[in-house]
C-alpha cells in the first residue's frame, strides 16, 4: 500500500504579471490556451480530496491571473480542502478571498525601487500593502513570503519589520532554490557564507525578540550545506502537484526532469499515485546508487532532491550534489566562488 | 472563557486516514481523542462551563472530574495557536 499524500500543489498558471529572476515556473512556459478549464480542475481537486490531500496551495504563476480564481477556490473548498493562496497579490480583490484560509503573500524586497528591480512590475509594492490589508480586514491569517537572495539580504531586518507592519502572523525566509530560472541566474543570486551566517544570525534574533507574535519559517540554501534536504520530504510520499496544463508532478520542479508523467487529462490522481512508474521511481530507497545505498541518512534525506541532481549532473539517479559524499559536491562550491554578477534574466515567455 | 478557533485554523475529518485533524496554517497536528472530544464541542458560542457539561453528559460522569482536564487541555490548545478567547 503506497500512502496517500497530504497536500496538493494546484499550479493553476504560469501566467504572472511579475518577473522574478528566481521564479520557481519551468523556463518554457505554458500559455493561457493550454491550461486546465474550471471544470477540470473542479474535478482534480474532488480527486485529491478523495486521495486523501488534506490541503491544496493555489499556486502559480500567479493564481488570480486566471478569471475563474474565485470558482476555483470555492471547488476547492466544496472538495474539502484547506485552501492555501499562495500569491503576489498584486490584483487581489474581495471575491477571491471567500473561500481561502490562508494567504501567502510574496515580496521581493522592503523597499519599492528593490522591489520593483527584482520583481519587474511597477507598483506592484504598493498593491501588495493593499492585498495585505484586505486580506487581514477578512480576518483571514497571512504569511508573507520573502525571497531573499544576493540582490535583497542586506534587507532582511526590514523585510522582517514589514511582516509585522502588515500584520503578518508568521514570515518565510526563503533561500532561493536553484532550478529553473534561478538556476540560470544563479550568479546574481547566489549569497556568500558569510551573508548566509549574518542572515541565519538575524533570524535567530528576530525569533527571539517577536516570539508569540510572528513566527519565523527559514529556508537554507543547500549550496553551502554538508548535507541535502529532504526534497518533498521525499519523491512522491507527501506532495502531489499539477501544472497548469494538467501534469501529474510529484514536485512541481519536476517538469525539468526528462520523464513520462502521467496527465490528468488521460488519467486519475490515484492511478498515477499508486502506479504510475514516474512516481514509483524514486520513492522509498531501493532505486539509490552508492553514497545513498545503505546510507544511514536514506530515510531521512531520500538522497535529496531529483531536480538539482540532475541539473547539476545529469545523471537523474545521481546523489544529491549538495551531500559532502557526492562526487559532484565539489560543483557547489565552485559556483558560490563564481557568483556575485548584480545582472539577470527576468523570466519571460520564450 | 469562550474559545472558538483562531483565524485560519479548523477541525476536519480526515476520511482516508480514519482520523481528525487540526489544520492549520502552514501546519497540521492530530488531536487525541481527549482534544478531540472537546474540539468538537468548540463553536464560539459555548463556554468552558457549557463544554464541561455536554461532555459529562456526553461520558456520563461528574462535572467536577471532568472540569479540571477539559481546563488543562483548553490552556494547551490556547498555548499551541488553535484555540483564541472569545
Ligand atoms: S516568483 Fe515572481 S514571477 Fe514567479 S510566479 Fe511568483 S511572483 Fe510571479
Ligand atoms: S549519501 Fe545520500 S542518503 Fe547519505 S547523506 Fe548523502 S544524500 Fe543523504
Amino acid at each position: 500500500m503506497v500512502e496517500p499524500p497530504l497536500a496538493l500543489l494546484a499550479e493553476v498558471t504560469h501566467r504572472c504579471p511579475l518577473r522574478c529572476p528566481y521564479c520557481s515556473n519551468p523556463v518554457e512556459l505554458a500559455r493561457a490556451s493550454e491550461e486546465l478549464s474550471t471544470d477540470e480542475w473542479t474535478r482534480v481537486f474532488a480527486e485529491a480530496a478523495a486521495l486523501g490531500c488534506l490541503q491544496v496551495h493555489l499556486s502559480g504563476g500567479e493564481p488570480t491571473a486566471r478569471r475563474d480564481f474565485p470558482q476555483l477556490a470555492a471547488a476547492a473548498r466544496r472538495a474539502g480542502l484547506y485552501v492555501n493562496l499562495i500569491t503576489a497579490g498584486v490584483a487581489l480583490v474581495p471575491a477571491m478571498l471567500d473561500d481561502v484560509d490562508h494567504v501567502q503573500l510574496s515580496v521581493q524586497d522592503s523597499e519599492e525601487a528593490g522591489a520593483e528591480r527584482i520583481g519587474g512590475m511597477r507598483g506592484a509594492q504598493a498593491r501588495k500593502r493593499a492585498a495585505a490589508a484586505l486580506v487581514r480586514g477578512r480576518g483571514l491569517p497571512l504569511t508573507l513570503n520573502a525571497v531573499v537572495h544576493r540582490q535583497n539580504l542586506h534587507h532582511l531586518p526590514e523585510l522582517i519589520a514589514l511582516a509585522l507592519e502588515w500584520g503578518a502572523s508568521r514570515i518565510e525566509v526563503a533561500h532561493v532554490q536553484y532550478y529553473g530560472w534561478a538556476l540560470a541566474n544563479r550568479a546574481a543570486l547566489l549569497p556568500t557564507r558569510a551573508m548566509l551566517d549574518e542572515a541565519t544570525r538575524i533570524v535567530d534574533a528576530a525569533r527571539l525578540a517577536h516570539a508569540g507574535r510572528l513566527a519565523i519559517d527559514y529556508v537554507v540554501p543547500d549550496y553551502h550545506a554538508s548535507r541535502p534536504k529532504a526534497c518533498m520530504g521525499g519523491w512522491a510520499r507527501r506532495f502531489l502537484a499539477v501544472s497548469p496544463t494538467g501534469r501529474i508532478l510529484p514536485c512541481h520542479a519536476a517538469e525539468t526532469l526528462p520523464m513520462d508523467f502521467p496527465n490528468v487529462r488521460d488519467t486519475t490522481l490515484r492511478a498515477a499515485w499508486e502506479g504510475h512508474p514516474a512516481f514509483a521511481r524514486f520513492r522509498g530507497t531501493a532505486w539509490m546508487p552508492a553514497p545513498c545505498a545503505g546510507c544511514e541518512h536514506a530515510e531521512r534525506d531520500w538522497g535529496g532532491c531529483r531536480c538539482q541532481a540532475f541539473a547539476l549532473t545529469g545523471d537523474l539517479h545521481a546523489t544529491d550534489p549538495a551531500c559532502a559524499l557526492s562526487a559532484h559536491h565539489g560543483l557547489l562550491a565552485d559556483a558560490v566562488a563564481e557568483a556575485g554578477t548584480d545582472g539577470f534574466r527576468p523570466r519571460a515567455f520564450s | 472563557m469562550t474559545p472558538r478557533f483562531a483565524p485560519g485554523v479548523r477541525l476536519q475529518e480526515d476520511k482516508a486516514r480514519g482520523r481528525w485533524v487540526v489544520l492549520a496554517p502552514e501546519r497540521m497536528f492530530v488531536p487525541d481523542e481527549h482534544a478531540l472530544a472537546v474540539l468538537r464541542l468548540v463553536d464560539g458560542a459555548r463556554d468552558e462551563a457549557a463544554i464541561v457539561a455536554a461532555l459529562a453528559a456526553q461520558f456520563d460522569a461528574p462535572a467536577e472530574v471532568i472540569a479540571g482536564d477539559v481546563r488543562a487541555m483548553l490552556a494547551d490548545l490556547l498555548s499551541r495557536g488553535a484555540l483564541r478567547d472569545g
